[in-house]
């Protein structure tokens, strides 16, 4: 087990690297320059302002100072648009905001949707378990671009209960809808995987055994069904995150929160190409380092998983 | 005698008359339940008639997509809303433009980088989970870790810098969505070649001396069609969204073409000005035609294997 969780965080390194140098490779082969304006600068002003930021040097020495830069000093070197901060100051600025709801979505989504999972898999066949079938079906099609403007309009606009937009430090209210927007689709989805999976397993020959031994529902499904129908659900949540993280861009923007995503469509928009770099590589390690903390609790789960 | 002649005679004339019975491939069989799914029929004749009223609905209209009409400029919210007097079936957005216009258009394109995008990730998809999967070993081995690679980055990121960076025109936006979704295909594909490729007629082609690049495309990718069908149909949606989400941003399809999520984006950007029909005639067939997909997506997933209802 030791050797497979050492082995399998040192695999993530070389993808880090490769997504490293596939956005590096992009900002570099794009036409144009983030210092191109309308009226265009005098050469020697340009040749200035790339040797400042060190674009003048050989694609080689710019990509090998950058990666030193991240690794040795965690510096993302200075934003190309907003002159007197490093892109170290906007993601400490952002980052934190994002962070907040988003892991608050995770722990929503995952607690609303694994045990509604389970209930409509024991309860197969009712009226509830036509609801939730009903529920994550509906869930498909809003997505958190469609489920920002629709409570909008019924908690600020008709209800006037919450704040339609703005961060003031994480108060609560501010916090509801984004997590509500952002969690709702993959809620969804976690509940259909985990009621398909337990259905699998509650037909299965070890649940009968136990049934046939009179052993209490209760501990039938905690105890022995569990397990092995929680498996599907937790490779699920490598590709859930993904979906949270692209997620939160659209909750930056349209809560005006003040968090990552809002930097790095600012970035997009003015080819700010270190911001943007910074952005991708943080929210990439994240998800790369997620992805293999899910696949070492899943080998640790489950036995069949050779190490 | 115990057996009677004429009872006999009768049988063989009725026999004789008798067409052998006719084999049944996976396809009929398929498309048998496909139709007796109702959700999934009443989708195809929904998503139909969108497709032609999207085609169709512009000439209804005296208006397109990009003309302002100049009288309601700057007054959508008292006089922009929906009304057949003045030609505006669907109101107007904020700039004075017809949203009926803008809505038809906007289906168009979204449904084009759906369908397009899905071609593109459906082709590279399927050729490189099968090359994968039929010459296995390390060449398998190296393809599919370069897949893993690939899925643990969050593309969007990566595929937005893509947009930004080599201008947004449709059909970057059409080629990035497709290169950016194959890898699921691929894997699906893969995984199908391996339990293939031992089948007693691939080696058979193989004994007759045929390419290995002809075996994959003649032997191989036929039988995957059915699960390479039913992925593809539930990918539709998915790049759907997937553009829906970029346009939403602001950083996708741009003015003065529009598509479902840059449609929605400016009708949410308005609802405190009491412009809701500029959200709900977008958000109305977003829904409609993301929900039509999905159920003919179920349907098929059924219909090809009806053991994992």
């Amino acid at each position: 087990m030791f050797s497979f969780i050492v082995r399998r965080t040192l695999s993530s390194i070389p993808t880090i690297l490769i997504l490293i140098l596939i956005s590096f490779a992009l900002m570099r082969l794009a036409p144009g320059s983030p210092f191109s304006t309308e009226r265009g600068l005098p050469p020697e002003v340009l040749a200035n302002l790339e040797a400042k930021y060190g674009l003048n040097l050989p694609w080689y020495e710019q990509i090998y100072t950058y990666l030193r830069g991240i690794i040795f000093e965690f510096d993302f070197g200075p934003s190309f648009k907003y002159k007197d901060r490093s892109v170290n100051d906007i993601l400490a600025q952002g980052f934190p905001v994002t962070l907040t709801y988003g892991i608050w979505s995770f722990v929503v989504a995952v607690a609303v949707g694994i045990p509604l999972g389970i209930a409509a898999a024991v309860k197969h066949n009712t009226k509830f378990d036509y609801a939730a079938v009903g529920f994550s079906i509906g869930a498909q099609v809003l997505p958190n671009f469609v489920m920002a403007p629709i409570l909008v309009i019924i908690f600020t606009l008709w209800l006037n209960w919450l704040p339609g937009g703005g961060w003031n430090g994480g108060q609560w209210q501010y916090l509801i809808m984004p997590i509500i927007a952002l969690s709702t689709s993959y809620m969804a989805s976690i509940a259909r995987i985990t009621r398909s999976s337990m259905l699998e397993v509650l037909h299965s020959n070890f649940i009968r055994t136990a049934k046939a031994k009179g052993l209490p529902t209760s501990s039938i499904i905690l105890r022995h069904a569990l397990k092995p129908a929680l498996l599907p659900v937790i490779s699920y949540l490598g590709p859930a995150f993904v979906y949270m993280i692209t997620g939160s861009v659209i909750i930056d923007i349209y809560f005006s929160t003040g968090g990552m995503g809002q930097f790095f469509v600012d970035a997009a928009l003015n080819r700010d190409y270190s911001l943007l770099m910074g952005v991708t590589i943080v929210f990439g390690v994240m998800t790369i380092l997620f992805n293999a903390i899910v696949d070492i609790t899943y080998a640790w789960l489950d036995p069949k998983i050779r190490l | 005698m115990l057996v009677n002649k004429k009872k006999m005679a009768s049988v063989a004339e009725a026999a004789s008359g008798q067409t052998p019975v006719k084999g049944r491939s996976q396809w009929q069989d398929a498309m048998g339940r496909f139709k007796n799914n109702k959700a999934s029929l009443v989708s195809v004749i929904v998503l139909s008639i969108m497709i032609l009223i999207s085609f169709l609905g512009p000439a209804l209209s005296e208006w397109d997509h990009e003309t302002i009409d100049w009288a309601l400029t700057g007054n959508a919210a008292e006089m922009g809303a929906p009304s057949i007097e003045n030609g505006h079936f669907f109101g107007t957005d904020d700039l004075g433009r017809d949203l009926y216009a803008r809505v038809m258009q906007g289906t168009q394109i979204s449904l084009m980088v759906g369908i397009i995008g899905t071609i593109v990730a459906v082709v590279v998809g399927v050729l490189y989970g099968a090359v994968a999967g039929y010459f296995g070993g390390r060449v398998d081995n190296f393809m599919m870790r370069f897949v893993d690679i690939l899925m643990s980055i969050p593309y969007m990121f990566i595929l937005i810098i893509l947009f930004v960076m080599f201008g947004r025109s449709v059909y970057i936006l059409f080629i990035g969505l497709g290169l950016f979704s194959w890898m699921d295909m691929a894997r699906i594909v893969r995984g199908q070649t391996l339990s293939l490729k031992h089948k007693e007629f691939i080696e058979a082609a193989v004994a007759a001396g045929v390419s290995d690049f002809t075996i994959i495309i003649r032997h191989i990718v036929p039988n995957l069609l059915g699960i390479v069908v039913v992925y593809t149909s539930l990918m539709i949606p998915n790049l759907i969204l997937l553009e829906s989400f970029i346009s939403f941003l602001g950083l996708g399809i741009q003015e003065p073409l529009t598509s479902w999520g840059a449609l929605i984006s400016e009708g949410a950007k308005t609802i405190q000005y009491g412009t809701l029909w500029q959200l709900a005639f977008p958000l109305a067939f977003f829904v409609t035609g993301l929900f039509c997909f999905f159920f003919i997506g179920d349907g098929l997933r059924d219909a090809f294997d009806p053991k994992e209802r």
